[in-house]
């Protein structure tokens, strides 16, 4: 996880395509600059880069699904929870599964686990649109960094 | 638009028992999604130009509409029609319009 440059996936564990789910693994840095604002001598993880975990592990989900044909963008966060502390070195399980794939749009539910205790969840929703120019040769080259393209094609 | 136009609409409405009830579900969908009181939704109401429902928040009612009636509204092809000509908006966003459109989608599934 490199929280400044929103890297917040480090490895995508499984894609299962029947059940529509992916679960990837990601461990929270010792340090970052973002720990000496939040908060100072008390490193939390913010609750909104816990959010953009949820959803890129999802966005990962509806491109590995969907095939790289088209760009997921976040469009809404119902029902968000932050239920503990997430502080340096914590080792996050981060599970996304599909809800409702809509005309244009989709539905995930996300959460986050250490140590087997939920640390937050929330429902989440993309507009799927067809790629920015380039941007998907940088998706696809963040999915093989992270597994997820070798995960797609054993799948 | 005056009251009274409103309630004759409604009487006429209610000869057809699917379709009203279509109408109320989707009227109450818009009126929470969007926070639009509901007696300001109409059958004749336009999303857009009579209720001011953006692009985000028509998604948000797509949703809860999928969800409400089992279906998958086709907004992609929707869109794409109206953007080339083929059918004017009011096809798909008077309200009259989209509650027939909701019926014909709940019937194919159906059969």
């Amino acid at each position: 996880m490199r929280l400044e440059y929103f890297e917040m996936i480090d490895r995508v564990v499984s894609l299962d395509r029947d059940a529509k789910r992916i679960e990837a693994t990601s461990t929270v840095p010792q340090e970052s600059p973002v720990f000496e604002g939040h908060f100072p001598g008390h490193p939390l993880v913010p609750g909104v880069l816990l959010t953009e975990t949820m959803a890129q592990a999802s966005g990962y989900l509806v491109l590995g699904l969907m095939g790289f044909t088209h760009m997921p963008f976040l469009m809404a966060v119902d029902k968000a929870r932050f239920r503990t502390f997430v502080g340096p070195g914590a080792v996050l399980t981060v599970q996304a599964q599909l809800e409702h794939e809509g005309s244009g749009y989709a539905v995930t539910k996300a959460k986050i686990l250490a140590e087997g205790k939920p640390i937050c969840d929330a429902e989440l929703r993309f507009r799927i649109m067809p790629f920015p120019e380039g941007m998907d040769g940088q998706m696809r080259a963040q999915a093989k960094r992270i597994g997820l393209i070798r995960e797609a094609a054993d799948a | 638009m005056g009251p009274g136009g409103g309630i004759v609409r409604n009487q006429s409405l209610q000869e057809s028992g699917v379709m009203s009830s279509t109408f109320e579900t989707v009227a109450g969908i818009i009126s929470e999604t969007a926070d639009i009181p509901r007696e300001q939704i109409t059958p004749e109401s336009h999303a857009i130009e009579d209720l001011g429902i953006d692009s985000l928040a028509f998604l948000d009612i797509a949703f809860a509409i999928d969800k409400a009636f089992g279906i998958k509204l086709p907004l992609e092809q929707w869109t794409q029609e109206v953007n080339e000509g083929k059918a004017p908006a009011e096809e798909y966003f008077v309200l009259k319009n989209l509650v027939a459109r909701i019926d014909a989608l709940v019937a194919s599934k159906q059969a």
